[in-house]
């Protein structure tokens, strides 16, 4: 079965490298609908997050009391209801997409560099080096990450900033051990050994040939963070030490309306689907990157 | 395989060190006198003084770390500001619980997902597969406190099928072990399925067929093992976001577990609590690791030969 | 075809059905192995050889593949017919293979002897105990030593964990052994004293054979009846003297150029130009038109026929038919 698969592959790829490589992970990536679902899903979310505040003629955060707890899909005016203090749902929703889309992206940012950073001194050098950096992984993946999180945004103190600093300090660990794992396979191949051979700098070599070489599992890895971190972040503020109220952010919003559970369930049930989609756009765009970049593991 | 299993119980106390050494720090750093929030702005600098040195915040950050440190050992994690109540003697009476809710759940995510990976693996694009992937998927990106939330809303307030609160009848665990079990049920399925998708391609399996073994047979026998290396991994993985995940669940369901001592005392800054909380889980989630890799170096026959 | 044929494969077509298309892996293919005879399968990574033998033992990955046509007849008997388990009853006991790769043909957690007692208790009615003795005396027929049997594969070297396949294949002595590349992924040196085995093997055993394999040489030493095969397609069949004194289709002799000869005084080799066609989409006509010296305008137009040459001498190829 292995021998069908061999036989056309030369000829293609040769003769366009670089042009057809993006555009031959676009085309194994629309083939998959999970990942345009999740692509459709996240270009809305961040459509309504930049357009917040041409979309909705409410404010996020004044209370307008008089019409607190309207159910949704009942007034056209509040489609998804208001909440406690009278503020519509939907502006809510969309001011909060800002947030969680930034905690995602610079959260995982930031676990990224320092990930890449620490896991190439470690697979690069090894050594003394490697046990240091590897022991303290091993320390911190030794926290289960939420109460890392927990303890490490009570150190610093509430807010947005310190929330993503938190999310992405715990998650570093997991990146750390992918690209140290992929620069002890890549280190002694035999392309590593001739631009060493020719003269290369560590430096040199590690950003032009080992990074570019274990690209696939971290992208993969970084693009299913991203649901992973909104979720951390939603998991903050809904016990009460991540974003401050009255911040519109997703968890926060469920967290109050856990006390009206019982007469206006929607306080709690649209920011969870909201919560749910965005995180399950990330793992379908993720799981979608995956099958393009690595097309072995797809059958 | 004992000197494997002593060699690992060596290398946890660096990491069980280290974990102390960070919470600790991170406490410390932690802003806000703890001594300002029991007395208030009108004590004397000398009550403050004593009630300093009773609550061992005195010295310096080493002075203070090596004297946790060394209590630590003596089972004394510090007096609770809030209750005054030693810290380990709460943990004595919460951390059973929160254990029996960690293993309910674990047991019914392993059960969970590792029936359900095998089948969807097995009837691979069967509607079986495809409903179960879709739920797994759901399952992956529902947060566990929204899934808390509604189950509590459907079944305990609409349909009351199961009592909101209280501990007394094993009826009250079913819906918080779920609750926490179920992200990882998820994960689980999913990781069990591609797992086995491998292996039930891999050759030695072809072998299998070719010596007329039985589909079932192949399944159990030459697969089943195989497959669940990787998955036994994500199991161990999966305890840590379990327990950290029964922190939110503890609270929904008011489980009196360490989770909701946790979240309770970080509201009133009671800082002893929570750094013990996290030590305990810690510890806890360490030496589940270490079970989780005893267990692999079962299962895996060339990971044990390293260690003979 | 005469009457004395434990195999017969008559007009195979299998499909692989791909995202990327229909993978054409083995078309109209005709072959037979008698009673106690050898046949060498001979071709390019690609031509359908391994497809084809799995479709034998009916364990092709389906889908994507898929038996479009043809009959499988064993002893008479279609085994493309069978229900599952009967199919079951055959695979292992009658018919046995023995595969490519043997880092990844034996179970990494299950010690070796438990394996191979894994094939005779199957199709058998003995206890556990008398199943562990038989595989150990297999287990000494290859070459090893009875008390390894507890080891795991991943103890074994590649040319051992060879032999332990080839124990497993020969447990319940089967009527015909298939073997594809036995010896591909092993060492040079290896590869002579497993080949040295098998054919000892064969030999003693009167066990028909199917020898996959690339490497003329092998074909040679072990072989009675040769098939070439080229893009799904047998081009050429014959007794081992036939196709190796006298090739006649165009790729065949190709094959042959391809071999150094150390006496020769020309030390050129001469490689066949281009590649395999892609099997998604066949060039049409005969297959190998687009590489062929003699191609003529029929050839891209008409798939050749079969012709019988000379007795027992089959080739796939218009200029046999022009010549007559």
């Amino acid at each position: 079965m292995t021998e069908t698969t061999v036989v056309n592959a030369a000829p293609e790829q040769e003769t366009y490298k670089k042009r057809g490589q993006g555009k031959e992970i676009w085309r194994r990536f629309r083939r998959s609908k999970s990942a345009m679902l999740g692509l459709f899903i996240l270009l809305t979310l961040i459509f309504l997050a930049i357009f917040a505040g041409v979309l909705t003629p409410y404010d996020p955060t004044e209370p307008d009391v008089p019409m607190r707890l309207m159910k949704p899909f009942v007034d056209s005016a509040h489609i998804l209801g208001t909440d406690e203090l009278g503020r519509d749902i939907f502006t809510r929703l969309c001011y909060g997409a800002r947030i969680s889309l930034a905690v995602g992206l610079i959260a995982v940012s930031i676990s990224l560099v320092g990930g890449i950073t620490l896991g190439s001194l470690a697979g690069y050098y090894g050594g003394t080096l490697d046990n240091v950096i590897m022991r303290f992984v091993d320390i911190l993946m030794a926290i289960p990450s939420i109460l890392l999180n927990i303890s490490i945004v009570a150190a610093m103190g509430q807010g947005l900033q310190n929330v993503m600093i938190a999310i992405g300090i715990s998650s570093m660990p997991g990146y750390c051990r992918i690209m140290r794992a992929s620069i002890l396979s890549l280190k002694d191949q035999e392309f590593i050994e001739a631009s060493k051979a020719a003269g290369a700098s560590d430096f040199h070599i590690i950003v032009h040939h080992i990074i570019p070489n274990c690209l696939a599992p971290l992208i993969v890895q970084a693009t299913l963070r991203v649901g992973g971190s909104i979720l951390a972040c939603a998991s903050l503020s809904f016990i009460g030490v991540g974003i401050v109220p009255p911040t519109p952010e997703w968890g926060a919003m469920l967290s109050t309306g856990r006390d009206f559970l019982r007469d206006a369930p929607h306080l709690t049930t649209i920011p969870g689907i909201t919560i749910m989609l965005a995180v399950l756009c990330m793992n379908f765009i993720g799981d979608g990157l995956r099958d393009a970049l690595d097309p072995k593991l797809k059958n | 395989m004992l000197k494997y299993i002593g060699k690992r119980l060596l290398m946890l106390i660096p990491v069980l060190l280290g974990v102390t050494v960070i919470v600790f720090t991170l406490m410390y750093i932690t802003p806000g006198d703890p001594v300002d929030a029991l007395l208030g702005d009108s004590a004397t600098a000398e009550a403050r003084e004593m009630l300093r040195e009773q609550l061992g915040l005195n010295g310096g950050y080493f002075e203070r770390l090596f004297r946790y440190i060394g209590n630590l050992l003596h089972g004394d994690m510090g007096i609770s500001y809030a209750t005054k109540q030693p810290v380990f003697t709460r943990l004595l009476e919460t951390f059973p619980n929160t254990f029996k809710l960690a293993l309910l759940g674990v047991t019914f995510s392993v059960v969970f997902g590792l029936t359900v990976g095998t089948i969807s693996a097995v009837k691979q694009y069967s509607i079986f597969d495809y409903v179960f992937t879709f739920i797994c998927m759901i399952g992956n990106a529902m947060s566990s406190f929204w899934l808390g939330l509604l189950l509590l809303l459907t079944f305990c307030l609409k349909l009351r099928w199961f009592p909101a609160s209280g501990f007394s009848s094993p009826k009250h665990w079913i819906l918080p072990a779920f609750t926490v079990g179920f992200h990882s049920a998820a994960n689980i399925a999913r990781m069990t399925r591609s797992s086995m998708l491998e292996v039930i391609r891999a050759d030695y399996i072809t072998t299998a067929r070719a010596k007329g073994q039985k589909e079932l047979a192949i399944v159990i026998k030459h697969a089943l093992k195989n497959a669940l290396i990787p998955v036994v991994t994500t199991i161990g993985m999966q305890f840590g976001a379990l327990i950290g995940g029964s922190v939110l669940v503890e609270s929904i369901f008011v489980v009196p577990g360490v989770g909701k001592m946790m979240v309770d005392s970080i509201k009133s800054r009671d800082y002893p609590v929570v750094q013990g909380g996290v030590l305990a889980i810690a510890f806890f989630f360490c030496i589940v690791n270490l079970i989780v890799d005893v267990l692999y170096a079962y299962i895996d026959p060339r990971i044990k030969a390293q260690y003979k | 075809m005469s009457e004395d044929k434990l195999l017969e494969i008559k007009d195979l077509t299998v499909e692989y059905r791909t995202v990327d298309g229909v993978v054409h892996a083995v078309t109209d293919l005709n072959l037979s192995v008698g009673r106690g005879q050898t046949l060498g399968l001979v071709g390019e990574t690609g031509a359908g050889k391994t497809t084809t033998v799995k479709s034998i033992m009916r364990i092709l990955p389906d889908p994507p593949a898929k038996i479009v046509s043809g009959e499988i007849l064993f002893e008479g008997e279609d085994l493309l017919k069978k229900p599952e388990n009967h199919m079951r009853e055959i695979r292992g006991e009658k018919i046995s293979m023995i595969f490519q790769d043997p880092m990844t043909s034996l179970n990494p957690t299950i010690p070796v002897i438990d394996q191979i007692a894994e094939a005779i208790i199957l199709h058998n009615k003995i206890t556990k105990e008398e199943s562990l003795t038989r595989a150990g005396d297999m287990l000494e027929l290859v070459g090893i030593r009875r008390e390894r049997g507890t080891d795991f594969p991943h103890q074994f070297s590649g040319g051992m964990k060879q032999r332990v396949v080839i124990a497993m294949a020969l447990a319940c002595n089967p009527q015909l052994l298939i073997a594809d590349e036995p010896t591909t992924a092993l060492d040079v040196t290896i590869q002579a004293q497993v080949l040295e085995l098998m054919k000892d093997i064969i030999k003693t055993r009167d066990t028909s054979v199917i020898m996959i394999t690339h490497d003329l040489g092998i074909v040679a030493e072990i072989c009675d009846y040769v098939a070439i095969m080229y893009a799904g397609e047998v081009v050429e069949y014959g007794t081992l003297r036939q196709i190796f004194e006298n090739p006649k289709h165009p790729y065949t002799i190709g094959l042959f150029g391809c071999i150094p000869d150390l006496y020769a005084e020309d030390t050129a080799l001469i490689p066949i130009k281009g590649l395999m066609p892609d099997p998604v989409n066949l060039p049409g006509g005969c297959n190998f038109h687009p590489r062929c010296n003699h191609a003529c305008e029929k050839c891209s137009l008409e798939r050749p026929k079969m012709i019988e040459i000379e007795p027992g001498h089959f080739v796939n190829c218009h200029l046999m038919a022009k010549e007559d």
